[in-house]
């Protein structure tokens, strides 16, 4: 692989559950991240993408493998890396009301957070009022708390709290989701600007694969706990390998009642199982219309068959 | 589908108003249902379309509520505590977007659904048994026999809402009104529940009116769309024409701004400016601070005007 600034390699994330049980949350994810690069990680719930994108920043240590920053093991503990690696790699919530303090001004918040990192005051508060108007707030909104905001501008001072350490990395676990639609495209498009201009490099997840397209030039798909296609945009939605990722494009609607009315119905069975009960040999074969016996008895090994292009399946999609 | 409005309404919604406190969440819409119509209410967050299903079921407590809303002869805002209850379930019946919290969580399934039936149906303990078991079925639940005795806790999201649908259908209403049903669900089981309820329109000739934000939901699920801001109807058409010439600003600003999976991957994402906070309080049309169409005419609230037959817009500005 070329230039890699944040990497996972054999990456693993298991909870212990009452009765003996695991929960295997992360199943062995290998994965770089280029700088500059915006990486889409899809998925449907339980499938392990935010776990993936919280390990990465460092909120929580893997059980198994490690995850590397520019090169070198992240889980180093030497104060003075832990917090240049903190201030290096940020993180974007779903929910910007939960990730805000109600009892803190938006100013507060982010000086706070900048405080926290060594910074003096009066730099942290020159700082706060130069990226609270990058997220495209006025500086008049340092005072205000965050009710007084409406969902948009909340999610902004999110993303403004995140870029005021200059951080090289930022996850963005569904970033949007909880936004209105109209509101949605103005923080995507802050994030995308925000992503050229300054050299970001990002993983974005989002269970919305339209999203995902805008926001990134590879995708990855993860499915309980693992990767199973990873490839750039137009391959992965053009020409899916993976049938589990052709069935999450066929399940997503169309914005055209014609079209919409004239698909297919392909619909996969069942839900995605509890990622404390793995299926034996590939884990989307109860899902899968296309498994056979040998699917049930061995995990399939991850290929590559065109550069940049990945997937874990014994009977692939043959390429459109 | 395509129908225009329709000539014999199943409900009919006339100037429906929701006030609470000094707050008006809805205000004076007015609409019909068709049999077998699935008309789709669509909408961003506070814009009154969950507050209007609510107000036709008479679950809002404590809200002033103005207006009709027809349904077989009786106005159901005008019905009494008693008379409105031999109507829920049997006439008019709703399904939420959170299964999770919807059903009741130390009751078996079976026991919900049974007693459902024993609501409105003369059955024996037997009879409404057998009754519920072939509800499950009907909604796709594999082994429904033995889903009769599970909790909800023990049942994942979509077979949850599967049990909501069940519940909803048991009395074979009218009208089933549908907030959200899919919005807390994975895409894969999404799809499977639209399946369902789409079955179930084609096969019992309910009418349904479908309460979501989503655009790709509507388009594949409706006959009919109207599109609310901000506590009013601003544009009402067949989905069709809806999609394929949106006329008020609104409508087509929120078509353009959802992202495409198939194009414009590398370009900005159209987006309507401001939000639509403080537009309640607003003297004229409330979409006129967000809209690249406002005049001084936006001053005055715009009614609805039918511009071709069945295709009705509340603009000054519109083409």
């Amino acid at each position: 692989m070329s230039e890699v600034l944040v990497a996972a390699e054999g990456l693993a994330r298991h909870y212990r559950l009452r009765g003996g049980r695991t929960l295997r949350a992360l199943d062995g994810i290998d994965l770089g991240i280029g700088p500059r690069a915006t990486l889409g990680l899809v998925g449907e719930s339980g499938s392990g993408k935010s776990t993936l994108g919280r390990t990465l920043v460092g909120l929580q240590p893997p059980t198994l493998g490690r995850v590397r920053f520019e090169g070198r093991d992240a889980g180093a503990t030497d104060p003075a890396t832990l917090r240049r690696l903190r201030q290096q790699r940020q993180i974007i919530f779903q929910d910007p009301s939960g990730a805000l303090n109600p009892r803190m001004t938006v100013g507060d918040t982010i000086v706070e957070h900048l405080r926290v990192q060594g910074w003096s005051r009066p730099e942290a508060r020159a700082r706060a009022a130069a990226v609270i108007e990058r997220a495209g707030l006025q500086a008049d909104f340092l005072p205000r708390y965050p009710h007084e905001i409406s969902g948009g501008q909340r999610q902004r001072v999110v993303i403004a709290r995140a870029i005021s350490t200059d951080p090289a990395f930022i996850v963005a676990d569904e970033p949007v989701s909880a936004l209105d639609v109209s509101t949605r495209a103005q923080i995507m498009n802050l994030l995308r600007d925000l992503q050229a201009e300054r050299g970001l490099t990002m993983l974005f997840i989002s269970h919305d694969l339209s999203v995902v397209a805008h926001m990134c030039r590879d995708v990855a798909v993860m499915y309980l706990g693992r990767i199973v296609e990873l490839a750039p945009r137009a391959a992965l939605f053009r020409a899916p390998r993976h049938p589990y990722t052709a069935a999450l494009l066929a399940a997503i609607p169309l914005l055209d009642p014609v079209r919409e009315r004239a698909r297919a119905r392909t619909r996969l069975k069942g839900e995605p199982p509890d990622p404390s009960a793995v299926p034996r040999g590939c884990r989307f074969h109860p899902r899968c219309p296309r498994a056979t016996d040998i699917c049930l008895a061995v995990d399939p090994p991850t290929r590559a068959l065109d550069p940049g292009h990945r997937f874990a399946c014994h009977h692939p999609l043959d390429p459109a | 589908m395509n129908a225009p409005a329709p000539a014999l309404p199943l409900l009919e919604v006339e100037g429906l108003s929701v006030a609470f406190g000094r707050a008006l969440a809805v205000d004076g819409i007015s609409f019909a249902v068709a049999r077998g119509e699935t008309l789709g209410l669509v909408g961003e967050s506070g814009c009154g379309k969950s507050t209007t299903a609510l107000a036709l079921m008479r679950l809002l407590a404590g809200a002033r509520i103005a207006g009709a809303a027809r349904l077989g002869g009786d106005d159901l805002l005008a019905l009494d505590e008693g008379a409105m209850r031999e109507r829920r379930g049997a006439d008019i019946a709703m399904i939420f977007q959170d299964p999770g919290t919807a059903l009741h969580p130390m009751i078996r399934v079976g026991d919900q659904i049974v007693e459902a039936l024993h609501a409105h149906l003369p059955l024996s303990e037997r009879e409404a048994r057998e009754r519920a078991r072939a509800l499950l079925g009907k909604v796709g639940i594999a082994a429904p026999e033995e889903r009769l005795a599970a909790y909800p806790h023990e049942m994942s999201g979509g077979m949850c809402q599967r049990v909501m649908i069940a519940m909803a259908i048991a009395c074979s209403p009218r009208l089933l009104l549908a907030d959200e049903p899919t919005t807390a669900l994975d895409v894969t089981v999404q799809a499977q529940i639209l399946d369902v309820l789409r079955d179930l329109v084609t096969e019992t000739g309910m009418g349904v009116i479908l309460i979501t934000h989503d655009l790709g939901v509507v388009a594949g699920m409706t006959d009919r769309v109207a599109v609310m801001y901000a506590g009013r109807i601003v544009e009402l058409a067949p989905t069709v024409t809806l999609f394929a010439r949106p006329v008020h600003p609104y409508t087509s600003g929120l078509l353009d701004c959802i992202p495409r999976l198939d194009s414009g991957w590398d370009e900005p994402v159209p987006a309507i400016p401001g939000s639509v906070q403080g537009a309640m309080d607003l003297p004229g049309c409330r979409f006129a601070p967000r809209c690249p169409r406002a005049s001084a005419a936006c001053a005055e609230v715009p009614r609805l005007r039918e511009i071709e037959p069945g295709h009705l817009v509340a603009c000054w500005n519109a083409p």
